[in-house]
């Protein structure tokens, strides 16, 4: 992963955002508060603009101006539990190019820091839902050699199935565990937005 | 959706415009998106600063005034402001003496606070918080984000926001302030959903003759859904559940608040407040001070929620001082 790979990704999270802008929303209106597609698309149409006239020196600037960006635009628990995300992710990449191992590592911490700040486990019907999957996936290819499309493309398989699997959960965190029992049968907003980002990461690569 | 709106997207700078113009006692950083009193803060007295989403009005942007906010920042509708909004507004109202963040116990709000406090105990100013969660029609457990802040917020900022206004320190105007939370409990009833701007459609389809019990105030559905009652039943079902978790005995002296979501007509407003009087008499509860009205809404939600707060004599003293905001005002 280089200066421009990422770039290029924040670019497609942004365009991916806009696609299902209203799908997020609608998710949210049956359990939530019907803000996060309007949120998100803020954010990251926010951190496009950031990064147009921005020269970075590391894989890692970009990923922490987008951090920094998402948490000063988005507002909700989506602006500090992704953007605290984004930045520890950039934070961990402090070079010019990263290897798989290196971008394990890094979503590794991404992962850390959405923890500490959510307390949320995995079963609670969030986000972590489809980052968890997605990490483990994601690690076991690098693991065994496979190169950064290949991993990406398992995360980002295994991040939607994650995100299908919060259909039957009951939500532990957030606004939706207001609901208690009728959460259950739909969708989580986040892990889905989190599956479109682990979907444009893969599809960047594809593209190259 | 059938609005006063130009563009969704404008809704909240143009409502901040408008307060901007019809309140010149108050200041609005349009680019941070903070009000604050035009006045200025007395040196030494410890300020509050209240925020979250929109669509909640008068709370919280009403209630800056003097003997209650200092600043508030509103997000997005139904969005929690972010860490930098709530920072210019620390560095805007503090005059040595500390800030107090008032924050409504949801998951987005508790976070930005979070990084806000930390962001300004950073610029040397000192910071104590103090979580809103009054709402009893959600059980504080493992499955839950923990209660919602919803109607007792208007009792802490009128409260500690007096307290502040008589010279006491940071330590004692939290203190204050945790103490009114602990004693206050809420509970709702919606009979509509609301409608984002954003969204443009109602968060959920509510059939004529039935209601949302235990709703909170962002347009989410609530605990359960039942037949529409009187309104009798209605308010008995809110105040036991109320009771449940906050027994009152003969003699208790109460602060209540009727509250509408937006959407209900203030008469069934005092139709409700007639049948919360009766059920607390007979009990033998003293409603010492009462409040009716919309203060805490969910942008049109045709809806009500009662909060009752057990008062001390310190409280019901802080609550008859001199109060000058836009949407409390009295003792002036």
């Amino acid at each position: 992963m280089d200066t421009d790979l990422a770039r290029t990704w924040v670019q497609a999270i942004a365009a991916a955002v806009d696609q299902h802008k209203d799908h997020l929303t609608q998710l949210d209106s049956a359990i939530g508060d019907a803000d996060h597609g309007t949120n998100m698309h803020r954010g990251f149409s926010a951190a496009v603009t950031a990064l147009a006239d921005y020269e970075p020196d590391t894989v890692g600037a970009v990923l922490v101006k987008t951090g920094t960006t998402l948490i000063s635009t988005v507002g909700g628990a989506s602006g500090p539990l992704y953007g605290g995300a984004f930045r520890a992710i950039g934070k961990a990449l402090d070079t010019p190019t990263a290897d798989t191992q290196q971008v394990a590592a890094a979503l590794a911490a991404g992962l850390a820091s959405i923890q500490k700040l959510g307390a949320a486990a995995p079963g609670d019907k969030t986000m972590i839902d489809a980052y968890a999957p997605a990490l483990t996936a994601f690690q076991q290819q690098a693991d065994a050699g496979a190169d950064l499309a290949a991993a990406t493309v398992a995360a980002a398989d295994a991040a939607e199935e994650g995100m299908r699997a919060t259909t039957p959960m009951q939500a532990r965190k957030g606004r939706a565990s207001y609901l208690g029992a009728r959460s259950i049968g739909h969708q989580d907003p986040g892990a889905t937005s989190t599956a479109l980002v682990f979907r444009a990461l893969a599809e960047t690569l594809g593209a190259r | 959706m059938k609005k006063f709106v130009n563009a969704p997207e404008a809704v909240l700078a143009e409502a901040l415009s408008g307060i901007a113009a019809a309140h010149p006692e108050l200041k609005v950083d349009a680019e941070n998106k903070v009000i604050s009193r035009t006045a200025g803060t007395k040196p030494g007295k410890v300020t509050l600063v209240s925020g979250g989403g929109s669509g909640h009005e008068p709370l919280h942007g009403g209630f800056v005034g003097p003997g209650m906010l200092d600043a508030a920042c509103p997000g997005e509708v139904f969005t929690s402001p972010v860490p930098g909004q709530m920072l210019a507004a620390a560095q805007a109202v503090d005059g040595g003496a500390g800030v107090l963040f008032i924050v409504k116990n949801y998951t987005g709000d508790v976070l930005n606070f979070q990084m806000a406090a930390e962001l300004a105990t950073e610029e040397g100013i000192t910071v104590e918080t103090v979580l809103v969660d009054d709402d009893v029609a959600v059980q504080d457990s493992t499955w839950t984000a923990g209660r919602r802040g919803t109607g007792a917020t208007v009792f802490v900022e009128k409260i500690a926001g007096a307290l502040a206004e008589q010279g006491a320190d940071l330590a004692a105007v939290a203190e204050m302030a945790k103490r009114v939370n602990a004693a206050s409990r809420s509970f709702a009833v919606a009979l509509t959903a609301c409608t984002t701007p954003a969204a443009g459609k109602p968060g959920f389809d509510l059939p004529e003759d039935e209601m949302e019990v235990g709703v909170g105030i962002h347009g989410e559905p609530g605990r359960r859904r039942e037949k529409l009652r009187p309104a009798r039943d209605i308010v008995a079902t809110a105040l036991d559940a109320i009771l449940a978790d906050q027994p009152l005995t003969a003699g208790d002296e109460t602060i209540v608040m009727v509250n509408g979501l937006g959407g209900t007509p203030l008469i069934e407003l005092y139709v409700v407040f007639h049948e919360v009087a009766a059920a607390l008499a007979d009990k033998g509860v003293v409603v010492a001070r009462s409040l009716v009205g919309n203060y805490v809404t969910s942008l049109d939600m045709a809806g009500v929620s009662l909060t009752v707060c057990k008062a001390d004599a310190d409280m019901l003293s802080l609550w008859d001082a001199p109060v000058n905001t836009p949407a409390l005002r009295w003792g002036i």
